[in-house]
């Protein structure tokens, strides 16, 4: 070999190497930069929120009705109280099964019924949530022939059911099994380790699955459009008074307010934002700037307490 | 006096006693509850699809397959009780597409720098941020949508992409501009599905990466590969499939999402292929319409495009869940090989 040719490859072969430090250093920066980018309208999206619901939020948005269009003031009370009511509902409707089955998936996950379970969970997960408004409206709407809390919140319910049994499936596998077995080998019935002992171990895992399926629930609108359809009238408190005041039963109060139409927080910011005046777009960004603190705090609430234990476990 | 035992009524009373143990323990109870909730879920997901197909079972019959099949001028007429689904299926089709394309290589960048770039103090808040930006309810994107995005971002780029894209030959049918004055488009639409269904594939390839083993990495880079080579060269292409299973996941996302895209999207079937159009899409056409339906077979309609979104994310979800699962499965086999 000459030393010519030598140097020649030598020289290639450093401009090659040069080119792929430039490519290398190009595409880390462009990784890096995605980042930022999907990362700017989280920060766009709640500052604009904070900035505009901040200017139109008063005391009265949360004290209020409705006022009819024209009439200056009124707020959102239906709303906060639908929101509320529906999302109680919901939790009523969805953790029960949710942590019994997640019982039986955590400990039979390999059975054909067990694989059968988690794999439907999955799916009811990617499920749209307008095709649970619809699946509702044909189930509870039209039978019993008027929208309702209650199909509501059993539509709400739905869409929480996976992230509960999900993650409670999760938290019990954590759970040394060496806990149970004392138990069991104690004599305790399976439903009493589970309840009593199992359980209890698992409760701050369940408390963060629960949280983030009441987020989720919470933001929701689809499946409220047919279902629980939205009330500018409704007023929780109200109803519950005039009801006590007439001598009702409080079940029959109860059941009057759940199968009546209510609002909620999403569904009335759904309405006033597609309006042409500007103080329902007001009064929309204030139910945005409500709804996102509501919905963030309990998405940041279950993040931190699953934080502070775990650091408090290991300290 | 009668002997008890020769009674043959002694099943009913056996049958009493074991109910009585089994009562008295509990467990027998206990597992039936549990079971039972458990078929209760898989039951959801039939019961679903069970009563969508049956409640649009007038509309199923009267327009048979061409409900579905592409056509032009489609109708969608309440009044006359004719429909046709054709420009809504597209427009789903067309905005998650596109939302797809934007998120892939966004998602692709995202995973790789939380997974392998970034420090390992910055990873856990960076990726509650991006959760945070899947937590945001849809409403509240359809709103900033409407009032900063569009005017903002949107318009602008419309125009840009309609100057430059819509003159060519094929393509040109797709960037036909102009583009609404106020931003609503199908070209909205797809930009905020693929803010939205960032966090969703990033979160997964994130995860499809932290799985790759080590000695994958150390390999390449001991071979002289760069640290990008080593990604893009190694890492990417083993993942594949968990990378492609985030991304039938973010579909069905992007598929199924109704508020923010119903408040962007213009909502207009017109007779077009162009994303700088308004358009309409699968769920929104029943988020504004099934609460106001006319007549029972226009409902019907409405329900059978439910069904129809529900089959397809059903589909896709079996299928993303497959390639993730496959990955998990070979994963832990090659660390120890």
């Amino acid at each position: 070999m000459t030393p010519g040719v030598a140097s020649q490859h030598h020289i290639r072969a450093r401009r090659g190497y040069a080119r792929r430090k430039t490519s290398n250093a190009v595409m880390l920066l462009l990784a890096g930069l995605t980042t930022a980018l999907a990362l700017v309208p989280l920060f766009w999206i709640i500052g604009y929120v904070i900035l505009q619901g901040g200017k139109y939020i008063d005391p009265s948005f949360f004290t209020q009705l409705p006022r009819p269009l024209g009439i200056a003031g009124g707020g959102v009370l239906n709303a906060i109280e639908g929101t509320v009511l529906l999302v109680i509902l919901a939790s009523a409707f969805a953790i029960p099964p949710g942590v019994l089955a997640a019982f039986y998936v955590a400990y039979y996950p390999n059975t054909p019924l067990g694989i059968a379970i988690r794999f439907s969970t999955d799916v009811l997960s990617g499920v749209p949530s307008i095709v649970i408004g619809l699946f509702l409206y044909a189930l509870v709407v039209k039978s019993q022939g008027h929208f309702s809390a209650l199909a509501g919140g059993i539509a709400l319910a739905i869409l929480m059911l996976p992230t509960i049994l999900r993650t409670t499936e999760e938290m019990l596998k954590l759970v040394p099994p060496a806990l149970r077995e004392a138990s069991l080998a104690l004599g305790a019935p399976e439903w009493k380790t589970s309840l009593s002992v199992v359980l209890p171990a698992a409760a701050n895992g369940l408390i963060t699955g629960f949280l983030l399926g009441l987020a989720r629930a919470s933001g929701e609108t689809a499946p409220l459009l047919f279902t629980a359809l939205g009330n500018d009238n409704f007023d929780f408190i109200a109803q519950v008074r005039s009801g006590l005041a007439s001598g009702q039963n409080p079940i029959k109060i109860l059941s009057g307010i759940l199968s009546q139409p209510v609002d909620s927080l999403p569904l009335t910011l759904w309405k006033y934002a597609q309006q042409p005046y500007p103080e329902r777009i007001h009064q929309a960004w204030a139910a945005a700037l409500v709804l996102m603190v509501f919905v963030l705090s309990i998405n940041v609430a279950a993040r931190l307490w699953i934080v502070i234990r775990t650091l408090r476990m290991q300290g | 006096m009668v002997d008890k035992s020769n009674i043959p009524l002694s099943v009913v009373d056996k049958l009493r006693k074991r109910v009585g143990i089994a009562l008295r323990h509990g467990d027998r109870i206990w597992q039936l509850l549990t079971v039972g909730m458990g078929v209760t879920v898989l039951l959801l997901i039939l019961g679903i699809g069970w009563t969508l197909w049956q409640e649009s079972a007038d509309a199923r019959s009267k327009f048979g397959l061409v409900f579905f099949l592409p056509t032009i001028n489609a109708s969608w007429n309440p009044v006359l009780d004719k429909f046709q689904a054709w420009p809504f299926i597209y427009g789903t089709l067309i905005t998650s597409a596109a939302a797809i394309l934007l998120a892939l290589p966004i998602s692709l960048g995202i995973g790789i720098f939380l997974s392998e770039l970034c420090p390992s103090w910055l990873r856990l808040p960076l990726g509650w941020m991006l959760e945070l930006l899947a937590t945001i309810p849809s409403v509240v994107y359809g709103l900033w949508g409407i009032f900063v995005f569009l005017p903002q971002v949107v318009q602008p780029i419309g125009v840009v992409l309609g100057r430059t894209l819509g003159s060519l030959p094929l393509l040109g049918l797709f960037f036909a501009g102009p583009i609404p004055a106020s931003g609503a488009s199908s070209l909205a639409a797809s930009l905020i599905l693929t803010i939205m269904i960032v966090p969703t594939i990033s979160a997964v390839t994130r995860d499809v990466f932290l799985a790759i083993p080590r000695s994958q990495r150390e390999a390449a880079l001991a071979l002289g590969a760069t640290e990008w080579e080593t990604i893009a060269q190694v890492l990417v292409p083993f993942g594949l499939s968990g990378i492609l299973g985030a991304v039938i996941l973010g579909l069905g996302r992007a598929l199924g999402e109704t508020m923010a895209v119903t408040m962007v999207i213009g909502n207009s079937a017109g007779n077009t292929l162009s994303i700088l159009r308004p358009g309409y899409t699968m769920s929104s056409i029943i988020a504004n319409e099934f609460a106001e339906a006319v007549s029972p077979l226009h409902s019907q309609a409405l329900i059978e495009i439910g069904f129809l979104l529900f089959i397809i994310t059903l589909a896709l979800n079996l299928a993303a869940r497959f390639l993730v699962w496959r990955v998990a499965r070979r994963a832990p086999q090659e660390t120890h090989g």
